[in-house]
């Protein structure tokens, strides 16, 4: 009877150790699969779409290295390299159909087509810093920003606590304030924010950051109220520049020094770092998400070449994770058609 | 010639190796997909580990083929010889499908399998949503059937070794097993 109670033990035990690991016996702690679920209710369930940057369109073109940042990272990418690439251009938040607008944050997803058959993700906003150092606290600027049933509108005092909780997001929120937003996506410069670590051949690490810096002229955005009434006009714009033209980005990478935080992505680094222009992006095709293109392609931050690393950054696994599962929920889901329409002209990808 | 009463030493350290190795994966499994700031670090290391399960499984399929099972014990019930024959099959068909499903749903996915800096593997599904949707579904359901028949084949080991003592969990056992004689004898107490 002993021994046959023992076995029940080690059977239960071992059960109850795989119930723990799965967050079953956890109902408050933060999964991915909750994380999602809080996207769902802040912005409603929209079947097929991301649940966030759920707004976008699908770009593509190519990307010319010209080896200058070979010193720092092995990745083919920083070779004399000409290579396909694909992504998205995205408006943040998680409704599909949201108007453009002053206030939206920007998006540029890539995935770059390396010639050995690695691939490189990078999924980059429009913003200076981020607005928060973890994903406990992006959870709860989200959960924060939820509308009140009641008045459907963000609850100011939520916000206000949110914000006397988090120094640091008040304080991202001040830099990113100082700065003009560009007038559209063709001229907005694009930041990784959060820090990576490039990996040269000889295996010395260096921290970075990158951003996708416009050939085209920066121009600031119009004060509020003197935008176009359209819902697209952001989209529109790049869409019908694209088909006038090539549009064009310098990969600027920021080499980081021992003392510049690699792990908070809401602090900027010092102006005066060594800035590397590694090469440029060319994009001179534009087509609405459809089957098997950007649509159907998770930006994972996280999807690097050898030569380029993940760094203690507490928000790059989060994301990794989170848009893994907010992919797969939309991947088995029906898909409706994108409010930003790209005319055919024959040209689209 | 005396009745072979053990699995080759070869078959064992298969066995016990993967049992450490699927175990660690299952838990692996259920935690990444349950973690935010692990989450990349155990998907590193499932992805790899997930194929060299596969290339083991292969190992010991071949193995299994040349080196058959040692006999069960002659008073051992029909029911229980075939719930010991299915469980095996079972865990054989699953440590094939789990790493050969995770490598097709990646690919549908369009996902880079990556196992190691640019090692890499080719995809080998076309890139296609609702298949990854359907692939993914797919893996977590035959993962919770490894789970099952792993602790259905755990609870009778532990009850050969425990309770009936009729040399089964012996014939599998790390280390060398008693003789035969030293087994029959307690079989018979």
């Amino acid at each position: 009877m002993l021994r046959l109670s023992a076995i029940g033990v080690v059977i239960l035990a071992v059960i109850g150790c795989f119930a723990y690991v799965g967050g079953w016996l956890t109902p408050g702690r933060l999964t991915p699969a909750r994380f999602v679920d809080k996207f769902e209710q802040v912005f409603g369930l929209h079947p097929g779409f991301r649940r966030n940057h759920a707004k976008g369109v699908c770009i593509a073109g190519y990307f010319d290295g010209n080896g200058r940042a070979v010193r720092l990272s092995r990745a083919d990418i920083f070779n004399a390299v000409h290579v396909p690439v694909i992504g998205r251009f995205s408006l943040a938040g998680g409704d599909p159909y949201a108007a453009d607008g002053p206030g939206a944050v920007r998006g540029m997803g890539l995935s770059f087509s390396l010639p050995d058959g690695e691939e490189w993700r990078t999924a980059m906003v429009d913003l200076p810093v981020f607005t928060v150092r973890t994903a406990q606290g992006f959870y709860e600027q989200l959960a924060a920003s939820q509308p009140d049933p009641a008045t459907g509108q963000p609850d100011p005092a939520r916000l206000k606590a949110f914000l006397a909780a988090h120094p640091e997001t008040a304080r991202a929120m001040g830099i990113i304030k100082s700065q003009p937003f560009s007038s559209g996506f063709a001229n907005a410069t694009f930041n990784s924010l959060d820090a990576f670590r490039f990996v040269n051949a000889a295996g010395m690490p260096t921290p970075v950051r990158w951003s996708m810096v416009p050939v085209q002229p920066f121009q600031p955005e119009p004060a509020a109220g003197a935008q176009s009434q359209d819902k697209n006009y952001l989209f529109d714009a790049v869409i019908t520049a694209i088909e006038r033209g090539p549009l064009q980005w310098h990969l600027i990478v920021t080499v980081g020094q021992p003392s510049d935080p690699t792990n908070d992505a809401t602090i900027p680094w010092p102006a005066n770092r060594e800035r590397i222009d590694a090469g440029t992006l060319t994009i001179n095709h534009v087509g609405g998400e459809a089957p098997g293109n950007c649509r159907d392609i998770n930006f994972d931050p996280l999807v690097l070449p050898s030569g380029i690393a993940r760094s203690d950054d507490p928000l790059l696994s989060p994301r990794s994770a989170v848009y893994s599962r907010s992919f797969t929920r939309r991947a088995g889901e029906q898909k409706q058609p994108s409010a930003v329409r790209v005319p055919d002209t024959g040209g689209g990808s | 010639m005396a009745r072979q009463r053990q699995f080759t030493v070869l078959s064992r350290v298969l066995h016990w190796t993967m049992a450490v190795l699927v175990v660690a994966m299952l838990l692996i499994g259920v935690g990444m997909v349950a973690s935010l700031g692990n989450y990349h670090l155990l998907v590193s290391i499932h992805k790899p580990l997930g194929i060299l399960i596969l290339i083991l499984v292969a190992i010991r399929l071949v193995n299994r083929l040349l080196n058959p099972a040692p006999p069960l014990p002659d008073h051992m019930p029909a029911w229980q010889r075939l719930a010991a024959k299915g469980s095996h099959v079972a865990l054989y068909l699953l440590m094939f499908a789990l790493p050969l499903v995770g490598w097709a749903m990646l690919s549908a996915a369009d996902y880079p399998i990556v196992l190691y800096g640019s090692l890499h593997l080719p995809a080998i599904l076309p890139h296609d949503a609702m298949l990854y949707a359907g692939l993914r579904k797919t893996h977590t359901v035959l993962a919770f059937l490894l789970f099952a028949t792993f602790i259905a084949h755990l609870g009778a080991a532990l009850l050969h070794a425990l309770i009936h003592r009729d040399g089964v969990f012996d014939s599998m056992a790390p280390w060398k097993a008693r003789t035969t004689d030293a087994v029959a004898e307690r079989v018979r107490n």
